[in-house]
């Protein structure tokens, strides 16, 4: 009975956690370059809503996904274009964003709220793979394609991060864009290009929340989640592999949030991912560790030519 | 590759008033222009709605006393933010601290042995408490262990949300409500007096605008003051000068908090009478607030101003989704923009633009 509502618990967590994973994957390289993007939360709705209507329209959920990439990239750009060429300020750029995607969003969603998506990217079984005792229930049964896509896209993004010579032209755009610039490298350019990249994943994320994992659009349905992406970067160090294990710890909470609710007053337990969030913090804060010297040393700040 | 553009670009340090006006005008003038790209996209005829629009935020006593109304905790919360934003806090909580004030005021009206004649000093005193407190949280985590206060204040709201949410359908639901989500009403003693038959509660209103004076004072006047000011623009040099960087985060939080709490009590004590779910008390003021403070370019003064703009968006918005038909949310598409081109704008205040003459 215990064993399969953990084993049962631990698939659903890969399903939750999906999402929150997709989004940090792409916020990491995002601040690994030098910018934060605070605008996660609008990125991620304004991809939910194009996958939908997508799909909706179209029939094809693929097609969907893709459109909610682009829908991602172009909202990241918009952010890329205020912070790192008219160097506005990197948090007030990206608390802009998550209001206009919310608002455009639910705008122009009005018209497909409460209606049923018939094409939707349905889940799989894994054959053979899925009689692995244990790991085959959890991982291998009833899972969506996309769950597959993010894990398998984790150490590749980790490996070009860290043992690439793009990676390290992305790290020291971000640690010291001064010294990469006179190395050569187009600091612009690579800031561009990894908050675009930033945009594509979130966006990538909200399609899969309105096609994939609950294929329905409401308006505000992403719920928060863009946010636990920002404290899930820095929760991670600014390392994928780490954040595939806060996505899925946090996947987790989200998950029981749901299931204990016979036990528990659903209001508290919709707390617990934001409440654990925080302490997650304060928990790297206080322990052991070298945290902060892995934050990006030019985060937040534009780079001006000719300064420092 | 400067050398190569048809204009020259030189910093301007101190730009002038008239500077930081013509451009702030033209920000919000380019916002409207792509809001009407939305319009249009939208299938309305962007005319017909900036018609309803202005109609709905000034077109007569009731819609411009709604307008104020609006502005109310707008201009409360947006006057606490400027002294965070001041000290380089960003304090994104104020939605949450607001709607802890909300449930401090609803402790005195309904649960507290606050006697009658005291009830609305005591909702505005336990208001700014609650506020105050909330937003301790972010200050210490902040000064204390270097945690972001971004994502702390931020995550404050979304369980302040869940705590009203509580509260309302649980341990506070109302036993006279129909079994609908909402607390009991407030009695007649707990409710702020409107002016004439509009939703201004004048008192609310009032607190406003003395806060923003004394906020003024205390940024340019005082000592502590002083000390927000030097430790926002350049902590080292404030931390080298013996400022307690703890200390003023504390303080600053301390009156944004509860600046926020306050607001929270005007909405609840002036408009609703009743705790009910959170998206019905605070239409994001407390977001909307931060654009408030942004666009006062952190001057409490300029908030009255400002404060009163967005709530003519507020309710225009409100007029537009009854006449026209619209979704609320245009007022977020409104709030996105002209936050994006407030700040996309700042280059121009910061640096001139001048046009080569030609050899």
């Amino acid at each position: 009975m215990i064993e399969a509502w953990v084993i049962g618990t631990l698939a659903r967590t890969l399903a939750y956690g999906t999402p929150l994973l997709l989004g940090t994957l792409g916020e990491i390289y995002s601040e690994r370059s030098g910018v934060v993007n605070l605008g996660v939360e609008g990125m991620m709705i304004m991809g939910a809503i194009s996958a939908f209507a997508t799909a909706f329209t179209t029939g094809n959920p693929w097609l969907g996904i893709l459109v909610a990439a682009i829908a991602g990239g172009l909202a990241a750009l918009v952010h890329a274009f205020a912070s790192i060429t008219l160097r506005a300020n990197q948090v007030v750029s990206g608390l802009a964003l998550t209001m206009l995607g919310l608002g455009l969003s639910g705008l122009f969603g009005k018209g497909f709220e409460g209606k049923p998506l018939d094409s939707t990217i349905s889940n799989v079984t894994v054959p053979l793979l899925k009689d692995i005792p244990y790991l085959g229930k959890i991982l291998f049964i009833d899972q969506n394609p996309i769950v597959y896509i993010s894990i398998v896209l984790t150490p590749i993004l980790s490996y070009i991060l860290f043992k690439t010579s793009i990676g390290i032209t992305i790290r020291s755009v971000g640690e010291n864009p001064a010294a990469a610039d006179s190395a050569g490298i187009n600091v612009w350019k690579v800031r561009y290009a990894c908050v675009l990249l930033g945009g594509v994943l979130a966006g990538i994320a909200g399609g899969y929340l309105s096609i994939a994992y609950r294929p329905a659009w409401t308006q505000g349905m992403t719920g928060g989640m863009g946010w636990l992406v920002i404290a899930l970067t820095i929760f991670a160090s600014w390392k994928p592999g780490r954040g595939l294990v806060g996505a899925y710890i946090f996947g987790a909470l989200i998950h029981l949030s749901y299931r204990l609710q016979p036990f528990v007053a659903p209001q508290l337990l919709k707390m617990m991912p934001y409440a654990f969030a925080i302490l997650a913090l304060v928990a790297l804060a206080i322990g052991p560790g070298k945290q902060k010297s892995e934050e990006p040393n030019s985060l937040m700040e534009p780079y001006v030519r000719g300064e420092k | 590759m400067q050398e190569y553009l048809p204009f020259e670009i030189t910093e301007r340090p101190n730009p002038s008033g008239f500077v930081i006006i013509t451009v702030s005008l033209l920000a919000l003038l380019s916002a409207f222009l792509v809001a009407s790209f939305v319009f249009w996209a939208y299938g309305t005829n962007p005319i017909t709605a900036y018609t309803a629009l202005f109609d709905g935020a000034f077109g007569g006593v009731y819609e411009l006393s709604e307008t104020i109304r609006r502005a109310i905790p707008l201009l409360l919360a947006g006057v606490g933010l400027v002294i965070a934003f001041k000290a380089q806090f960003w304090n994104i909580g104020a939605e949450g601290q607001l709607l802890l004030g909300t449930i401090a005021a609803t402790w005195v009206a309904l649960f507290s042995p606050v006697p009658e004649p005291l009830m609305v000093p005591a909702m505005f005193f336990f208001g700014f408490l609650a506020g105050s407190l909330w937003a301790l949280v972010p200050a210490v985590l902040k000064s204390k262990l270097g945690i972001n206060d971004v994502i702390t204040t931020l995550m404050m709201n979304y369980i302040a949300i869940n705590l009203v949410l509580f509260l309302v359908q649980g341990p506070w639901k109302g036993e006279h409500q129909w079994g609908f989500p909402y607390s009991d009403n407030f009695p007649a003693a707990a409710q702020l007096g409107t002016l004439g038959t509009t939703n201004v509660h004048w008192l609310t209103l009032v607190i406003g605008l003395v806060a923003a004076g004394l906020i003024y004072v205390l940024i340019n006047r005082t000592t502590p003051g002083y000390e927000i000011r030097v430790l926002g623009s350049n902590p080292s040099a404030g931390r080298f000068a013996g400022m307690s960087y703890v200390k003023t985060s504390i303080m600053v939080m301390f009156i944004s908090g509860g600046m926020a709490g306050m607001a929270g009590v005007g909405e609840i004590a002036g408009i609703h009478h009743m705790l009910r779910n959170p998206s019905e008390l605070s239409l994001g003021y407390g977001y909307t607030a931060i654009i408030v403070a942004w666009l006062a370019r952190k001057n409490p003064l300029a908030v009255i101003l400002t404060a009163f703009f967005f709530g003519a968006i507020f309710a225009g918005g409100d007029a537009l989704k009854v006449s026209l038909g619209l979704p609320f949310q245009i007022t977020d598409v409104f709030n996105g923009l002209i936050l994006f081109f407030l700040i996309g704008s700042e280059i121009l205040m910061n640096y001139k633009f001048e046009w080569r003459r030609s050899p």
